[in-house]
């Protein structure tokens, strides 16, 4: 055991210190590993890397809420939450210690289950949606060589793993014996179906360029540089596409404005979690919050070269920071977008996933493909004008028909007789 | 095309959001316990007492007519008259009010009571952090608490106060007027008395006068029953 440390902490020393930065948890992890007998390893590895991202994740979590209320606050010219810091001193902090207050006011409030529920699958909801989501987190590399369980088919297993969170939905909106959490319900199945085939879609046209799919291979495949700039998917005709039709789906996935119809606060109260108050709730919000982080990770690790520095001069800045950074700046979006778009209504949420996304994710796959066997044959300048001018095509074509006006007749009603 | 109007958007809040740190004017929002407006001139809260000089007890203008008590619509305030009158600053004998309580729970500010007393001595006022953790006795205001100097009328209603203080003068000028024109009467009398005295002349003088007096006394009374309907 003592040799393997000092192994380590040789291996550690023979570092330049960018590396040793970069790689301090990895190897904090291999010395606590070689502390614990053989048998333990698996167990004890993966309980630390879970600790580390339940740690870290929700408190970010926690951090963004408050950010996320001042952010609206100033593009509406208000304040926002900026009164609340350290408790018993005078220290304001801006208000970032607002998510303190709210967190214990959520963990004390009464927990009401409905009389008509349907109790055990009431209280089974917010738990089913929060592990899917966790578990998500296991696949995603936060940083070189920081991944929980590198799977080799990471990227279904993300996929997979989320579409649990539907179940959760629909339990909680059907449990609650509510009009109004059974219609958000619906409407979150609705949305959230139709949105997972074109975000799945605009995720093949990675695995096909890049012919695997283990999220650490993905990113391998983009941590190259050349002219000093980083080979990142975006930076493709149909890398940049891809990513702003997983940008749409995620929004739409994550139920973030302008597609919160499941949780229309003006037309449903609060959607399908409208019975759920106190923890419960706040395992909602935290699901919720959990996931939009996990699927911006994930959309950060296909196309925005996950840990990755876009230029190489700033490869020293440690590649955890760089996919955290990421990842709160597209959450930044999110919330700008949230603070700028108003809600869908529901057809043409439905006219824009089936009419638009859809074939425009099936034509980026063609793309993709042109693109790949174009750069086999030789044609490095010619595929990216061909790409280039396809997906424009596209784009143009489908947006008119998406834009077009909808005659719509005198709506007739049909009463009961 | 598709998406330029939501790019359009997308600018539209970048430049509220970076606005709001650059330039104070956007932020509309008035941090209150740290920041105050100014408030307007014709703002009212619940009514005060007002008095004249430094002695609240002494000076204050209120002679317990119980005028506002009877008009108050949520009947909030209270009154009890005194028995006995005091000397008021001016040094006239005058009733006043044992106890005068406002309970502003009740109050509605509507301002009736100041609009209907003939002494200027009600007014409103503007303090609004009346807050307080007792509940029953905390908003019952008491008359020391409702005393407040003229001055201080002047300093939060100052064009009111003007009009009140015209009124007060005017009274006074007239009082004094009065006062004078009955001075000057006696004294004429007395002269007349001094220069004739003779008993005939006076029951002369007495009729003439009679038939006179109940025309002047009409004369400015007669609308008076026709406008209380008019007002109603």
């Amino acid at each position: 055991m003592a040799d393997k440390i000092h192994q380590i902490i040789e291996t550690f020393k023979q570092m330049c210190l960018v590396d040793k930065i970069d790689q301090l948890f990895v190897m904090l992890k291999q010395l606590v590993l070689a502390c614990v007998p053989e048998a333990l390893h698996p167990l004890v590895s993966g309980m630390l890397s879970v600790v580390l991202v339940l740690s870290v994740f929700p408190g970010v979590f926690a951090i963004i809420t408050v950010i996320e209320r001042k952010g609206l606050g100033r593009i509406q010219n208000r304040y926002g939450p900026n009164r609340v810091g350290i408790p018993f001193t005078k220290i304001r902090l801006c208000g970032f210690g607002q998510f303190i207050p709210d967190g214990i006011k959520s963990l004390t409030k009464e927990d009401i289950v409905p009389y008509a529920a349907d109790k055990i699958v009431h209280y089974l909801a917010p738990v089913v949606m929060l592990i899917p989501v966790l578990l998500s987190y296991a696949v995603l590399p936060f940083g070189k060589n920081m991944t929980v369980a590198d799977f080799d088919a990471g990227l279904l297993f993300f996929f997979a793993v989320g579409g649990a969170v539907e179940l959760s939905v629909f339990m909680a909106g059907w449990s609650s014996h509510n009009k109004y959490s059974l219609l958000g319900a619906s409407r979150a199945i609705a949305q959230m179906i139709s949105y997972e085939i074109p975000l799945i879609l605009s995720a093949v046209t990675v695995v096909m360029v890049v012919g695997s799919l283990k999220l650490v291979d993905i990113v391998a495949h983009q941590n190259v540089y050349s002219y000093g700039i980083a080979h990142w998917f975006v930076f493709t005709p149909w890398g940049l596409v891809g990513c702003i039709l997983f940008f749409i789906a995620s929004l739409a996935e994550s139920n973030r404005c302008p597609f919160d119809l499941p949780e229309a606060e003006s037309e449903l109260i609060a959607g399908y979690f409208t019975e759920y108050s106190g923890f419960k709730f706040a395992l909602f919000f935290l699901a919720e919050y959990l996931g939009m982080f996990a699927i911006i990770g994930l959309g950060v690790t296909l196309f925005l070269g996950g840990w990755t520095s876009p230029v190489s001069f700033l490869t020293w800045i440690p590649s955890y920071l760089w996919f955290m950074g990421k990842v709160i700046a597209i959450v930044f979006v999110f919330i700008w977008i949230r603070g700028t778009l108003p809600r869908l209504r529901m057809d043409q949420l439905m006219n824009l996933a089936w009419k638009f996304m859809l074939p425009l994710a099936l034509i980026n796959v063609v793309v993709a493909g042109i693109w790949h066997f174009m750069g086999q044959l030789g044609h490095e300048q010619l595929r990216w004008l061909v790409c280039a001018v396809i997906i424009f095509g596209s784009y143009v074509v489908l947006g008119r028909g998406l834009m077009r006006h909808q005659k719509l007749g005198k709506r007739t009603y049909r009463f009961a007789e | 095309m598709l998406g330029e109007q939501m790019i359009k958007g997308m600018a539209v809040t970048a430049k509220n959001f970076f606005g709001s740190y650059v330039s104070k004017e956007r932020l509309t929002t008035v941090q209150y316990p740290e920041e105050r407006l100014v408030p307007k001139e014709n703002t009212r809260q619940f009514p005060f007492l007002v008095y004249d000089t430094d002695d609240a007890e002494k000076g204050l203008r209120c002679v317990a007519c119980q005028i506002c008590e009877k008009e108050c619509p949520p009947q909030c305030i209270y009154i009890v008259k005194s028995k006995d009158k005091k000397a008021d600053y001016k040094g006239q004998m005058q009733f006043y009010p044992a106890v005068f309580d406002i309970d502003i729970s009740v109050c509605m500010s509507c301002q009736i009571c100041v609009e209907v007393c003939p002494f200027e001595s009600i007014k409103m006022n503007t303090d609004f952090e009346l807050s307080n953790d007792n509940r029953f006795g905390g908003l019952l205001i008491s008359k020391q608490q409702l005393a407040k100097p003229n001055a201080h009328y002047r300093q939060i209603h100052p064009h009111e106060a003007a009009e009140s203080d015209a009124v007060i003068a005017g009274e006074k000028a007239k009082a004094e007027a009065k006062a004078k024109a009955a001075a000057e009467a006696a004294e004429a009398a007395k002269a007349k008395a001094a220069a004739a005295p003779a008993p005939v002349a006076a029951p002369v003088g007495a009729p003439a006068a009679a038939p006179a007096a109940p025309v002047a006394v009409v004369a400015p009374t007669a609308p008076a029953p026709t406008t209380p309907p008019a007002t109603n």
